[in-house]
């Protein structure tokens, strides 16, 4: 029961019910070598007809969409940075790039809170909301530990990032990392995708390149493992990612433990207070 | 290029897995910048003095690829006693005619008589000229021009040299950050200099690679949408020297190496276009071309449009409006028009500036005054139409319609094609000899769906050729020059060999060798590295295995790739006296469309600025040229007129350096991008690029607005300050500059005002392509004024500056 709300899950559809589920499907996204094309952006809208965010100059860069949203599932951050030459005088200019996702959590908070079974856990293993049930009722907003699903304002639905459920089941990767010209964005079995970025990462510290970090791959942090993780070079927060998500679920049993304590407590002293009229 | 060729940076990326050390050379840090390992700053327009520099570190450190050199390049080549270098003219060439600010090359031709010193010591050998030419071009020089430091250069030179010879090789790449200058053909000569000198042309991973501006650029110069070119990059034949094919022939091109073969080529095109009508008793219809009379380019017609003498214009998939210098003086020339036809995806600003646009707004022109018929034709996508796009590596790839246009929509095919049927039409009949050339064109592609759309198929097999029972060629080789075959672009030739589309294959990588020949298809004749014969030694072996790419077995050259070269002929045959064409080259001459079979670095003609690249400052400067008296280009095309004043060199007017640039997001002119959503939203808005301590010097803030000023208007921008745009230390002294974005304008969702209004028109007068990479202007808080009060600052300022008045 544990597993169901925190830590790490060996096979996350078939704790979902799902009875021999294919492998658990993610994406790794390799900011290294994310050159800020944007084409994650544009693709994802194109395959799943979601609408523009807007047009707005935001003065962030050259990020102009600004954050993941209910009509931004893929959402490239640009960080331009200044830092003393690591090799010769003076400062040396960095400009970090790397496409955002829903995170596909081994525990999703939203999925977990959604009264109406709108969002479900896929048989790949992803997290999906099922636009025709969602009421809007907005629990899941509250609940992503990313600030990923949104509700978008003129429906009053909650959507996000799909990992193009309509597109991974006929064989084909989704529209984002299918667009990605420098596989940056990379799709396939869960595992793989891990084995593939520990060799990056090594590759990488090889190379000197020792800020790089792999985030969201450990199934021991706070969501049990992303199903979407990524290689980052430098501290999430420089990049708009929170450093220690944790699914609002992992708390329910202290919090049941809590009331239930609570609920002991009351019952006791309602009890004593009808012996004490006694 | 991860900026502007996102798709093909993947390559690049590919080589930085691989290992390569990658420089980024660009006055700002860009998303390319960001992935290399190295980024240079640089001053726009100081390029020929790192890439001079690199020269002359490769010579005087006896860098250069020795037997390569002596034997594939004409280093060894004797030149004219009275040629006069730049060394001793002060920046001019020997042949310079002040008064027409044109040379005569006739001092540029090799020397009669002794052609050859192979020790390569002759003081007039090309290159001890190159050694003398090139000494001034210093580390020290790169400094004070371009603002690079000198461990910068160092490391940069010791890279190339350590990545180039026999076992290693180093690739340039451009785009119009070369182009787009006064002096842009010699800034990539300095390159071609540089890589012959250290053997990376026709190699692997070697070479000179272009980016062109959009899809198929390459091709439209294939099978040009230049004024002075047919197919094939044969020339346009001229009103004033040329009567008929002979004398035309005798002055095209080369009688020896491929272009020897120029009068198959020729006849070959002529039948392609006249058919039945063409016939060797009437020179194959070679006065049905059109004759030059002197610069019919895009800008020289704008500049004629204004002054009345030209009536009607057709604009196809172009927004000249945005796209072009001088934006204000594009508009006033559709102005002038009788008639214009737009064919576009969207209304873009070419089409509607009658109704809105910077000087409707400013009340200086209004609707009611501007008479131009304005005919907008919709025009269908790519996705909507068959045909090839041409990419840089001269790869043709076929792409099928996946969809019909929609409504009025149709392929620019199908319009000339039926507009030409229409003419045709209404001529029929006509006794009149000026209609011949219509009335005789091979008009008569096969009809395909509701629309009756031309086979595009059919169109490229015409361009293939074939024979008179109507068979396609093999290759360019089997033209005749008697009439007995047609080819519509014979460097194309072979593209539908064997009645198949060639350009339609698409056999993944996995299932071939790592060249990949079927791909696509690549011209000539399916080559994918131009000029490979130089991948091998003078015997023809390869320089070394891990660069082997063809090389001869004893018997014919074979290897990874289809050699370009004679097949069978061997690296020992020398050409008998008074050999033509390809015979005339020995078995040992890579660079067999050169009529010497030697690569250039000193070029005796085809240029009409220098045999040498020389530094010249951009025409609005703010320094003066420290490398000779010349300041600029002494044949770039000036057009002072109302309009199109140029900002004086130096001084305090119009300070700052002003490059232009694209964005990953927007397309070009915006035509495909700034009217769709998807792309709008990622660049909203048209913005400036400036420094802290720029922004700082003139109180910008950034997200607030700013107005660039230059002497042909004032346009405002929103300020984006980013320590990616470094202040230069150039002249001993720090220049600012300011980066701006082209691509917006007054139609569309994302709108916003053209940089390119600020730029003049001056040209490089070797291809008449505008400078818009370096440019001077002033930059100030604020918006631009509105209304008359726009004309009113651009006219102080000018009066500051001590320019004209219009």
């Amino acid at each position: 029961m544990s597993n169901s709300l925190y830590g790490p899950l060996p096979d996350v559809a078939e704790d979902a019910g799902y009875s021999d589920p294919p492998e658990r499907r993610g994406f790794f996204t390799d900011t290294s070598v994310c050159i800020g094309c944007k084409a994650c952006e544009v693709a994802c809208k194109e395959w799943n007809a979601v609408p523009d965010d807007g047009f707005t100059l935001t003065g962030m860069s050259y990020d102009n969409t600004g954050a993941l949203g209910a009509s931004t599932w893929r959402h490239v951050a640009f960080v331009e940075q200044t830092r003393p030459h690591q090799v010769g005088d003076g400062d040396e200019t960095r400009w970090l790039m790397a496409s955002d996702v829903c995170k596909h959590c081994t525990h999703a908070a939203c999925l977990d809170v959604c009264p109406t079974g709108a969002l479900i856990r896929t048989e790949f293993g992803t997290v999906v909301v099922q636009e025709d049930i969602c009421n809007g009722c907005a629990y899941c907003v509250a609940a992503c530990p990313y600030g990923v699903i949104d509700r978008r304002e003129d429906d009053g639905r909650a959507w996000k990032c799909t990992l193009c459920y309509d597109r991974i089941g006929d064989g084909l990767e989704p529209a984002c990392a299918k667009a990605c010209p420098t596989d940056s964005i990379q799709y396939g079995p869960l595992d793989e995708l891990r084995e593939r970025a520990a060799t990056r990462l090594t590759a990488l510290h090889e190379e000197g390149v020792t800020e790089a970090r792999l985030y969201g791959e450990d199934e021991n942090d706070g969501v049990g493992g992303a199903g979407a993780f990524f290689l980052l070079l430098d501290e999430p927060e420089v990049y708009g990612l929170p450093p220690d998500p944790v699914v609002t679920t992992r708390d329910l049993p202290a919090m049941w433990r809590w009331a239930g304590g609570a609920a002991l407590a009351l019952a006791g002293g309602a009890a004593l207070s009808f012996l004490g009229r006694r | 290029m991860a900026e502007c060729h996102p798709v093909g940076f993947q390559w690049v990326m590919e080589a930085k897995a691989r290992g390569a050390r990658i420089f980024h050379v660009d006055p700002r840090f860009t998303r390319t910048s960001a992935m290399a390992h190295r980024h240079l700053p640089i001053r726009p327009g100081g390029d020929i003095v790192l890439l001079g520099a690199l020269i002359n570190h490769v010579l005087s450190g006896g860098h250069d690829f020795h037997e390569y050199v002596l034997r594939y390049t004409n280093a060894a080549v004797i030149l004219n006693e009275n040629f006069r270098d730049t060394e001793d003219l002060d920046g001019l060439f020997s042949g310079y005619d002040a008064d027409a600010h044109s040379y005569d090359p006739e001092t540029w031709a090799y020397a009669d008589g002794e052609h050859r010193d192979e020790t390569l010591r002759h003081p007039r050998c090309v290159y001890q000229v190159l050694k003398r030419h090139f000494a001034r071009y210093t580390p020290e020089m790169v400094e004070q021009v371009c603002g690079i430091s000198r461990r910068d250069f160092a490391e940069l030179a010791d890279a190339i040299v350590a990545n180039s010879g026999p076992e290693r090789t180093t690739a340039w790449v451009y785009s119009v950050g070369w182009t787009q200058h006064t002096v842009g053909v010699q800034y990539i000569r300095t390159a071609s200099i540089l890589q012959l000198l250290l053997g990376n042309i026709g190699r692997p991973g070697g070479g000179i690679l272009v980016l062109r501006g959009h899809a198929s650029i390459q091709g439209s110069t294939d099978i040009p949408t230049l004024f002075n070119l047919l197919p094939g990059y044969l020339p346009m034949p001229n009103a004033h020297h040329h009567e008929d094919l002979d004398t035309y022939l005798e002055r095209a091109v080369g009688d020896t190496g491929f272009w020897g073969r120029k009068r198959s080529y020729m006849v070959s095109l002529l039948k392609a276009w006249w058919g039945d009508a063409a016939r060797e008793d009437n020179d194959f219809c070679f006065d049905h071309l059109p004759r030059l009379t002197g610069d019919h380019g895009t800008y020289q017609t704008v500049l004629d449009q204004i002054d009345g003498k030209v009536k009607g214009y057709f604009l196809m998939g172009e927004n000249p409006a945005v796209g072009s210098a001088a934006g204000r003086l594009q508009r006033l020339g559709l102005t002038s028009l009788d008639w214009l036809v737009v064919r576009d995806l969207q209304l873009i600003e070419s089409a509607t500036f009658w109704k809105e646009g910077p000087e409707i707004e400013s009340g200086e022109w209004t609707s009611e005054e501007i008479g131009t018929e304005v005919f907008f034709l919709p025009a269908a996508s790519y996705v909507e139409k068959d045909g090839t796009f041409t990419n840089t590596q001269r790869l043709l790839q076929w792409h099928h319609k996946a969809l019909d246009p929609p409504d009025d929509a149709r392929s620019d095919l199908w319009f000339m094609y039926h507009l030409g049927l229409r003419i045709r039409e209404r001529l029929a009949g006509s006794g009149d000899p000026n209609d011949r050339p219509i009335l005789d064109l091979t008009w008569d592609y096969p009809q395909e769906g509701p629309h009756r759309d031309p086979s595009a198929e059919a169109v490229l097999r015409e361009i293939n050729g074939y024979d008179a029972e109507g068979n396609t060629l093999s290759g360019f080789t089997a033209l005749k020059d008697d009439g007995s075959t047609a080819c519509g672009c014979w460097i194309y030739s072979g593209c539908f060999t064997g009645d198949v589309n060639q350009t339609a294959r698409r056999r993944p990588g996995s299932e071939q060798s790592w060249v990949a020949p079927e791909w696509g298809w690549a011209w000539p004749a399916n080559r994918r590295i131009l000029y490979n014969r130089a991948s091998a030694d003078p015997q023809g072996r390869p320089w070394s295995e891990r660069k082997a790419y063809i090389w001869w077995d004893g018997e014919q050259w074979t290897g990874h790739d289809v050699p370009d070269f004679e097949k069978t002929k061997p690296p020992s045959y020398e050409p008998p006296p008074g050999a033509t064409a390809e015979a005339a080259l020995a078995g040992t001459d890579p660079f067999i469309m050169q009529t010497d079979g030697k690569g250039w670095l000193f070029v005796p003609r085809g240029l009409v600025d220098g045999p040498l690249p020389a530094h010249y400052e951009p025409q609005e400067s703010p320094v003066r040229n420290l490398l000779y008296g010349q300041q600029s280009n002494p044949t770039r095309q000036l057009y002072p007129r109302p309009g199109n004043r140029y900002n004086p060199v130096g001084g305090d007017v119009y300070p700052y350096v002003v490059t232009t640039y694209r964005l990953t997001e927007h397309h070009t002119a915006g035509g495909m991008s700034r009217f769709l959503p998807y792309l709008s939203e990622l660049q909203p808005e048209m913005f400036c690029e400036v420094s802290p301590e720029l922004a700082a010097e003139r109180g910008l803030v950034h997200g607030d607005w700013a107005t660039i000023i230059s002497a042909r208007t004032a346009i405002e921008a929103r300020v984006l300050v980013t320590d990616r745009v470094k202040p230069l230390r150039v002249h001993r002294r720090v220049i600012h500059q300011v980066g701006l974005p082209f691509h917006w304008g007054s139609a569309g969702i994302a709108r916003g005002d053209s940089a390119n209004d600020l730029l003049p028109i001056v040209l490089d007068a070797n291809t008449h392509i505008q400078e818009s990479k370096a440019a001077t202007c002033d930059i100030q808080p604020g918006r631009r004024p509105q209304g008359p009060a726009l004309r009113a600052l651009v006219r102080r300022y000018r009066r500051m500056a001590g320019i004209p008045e219009d």
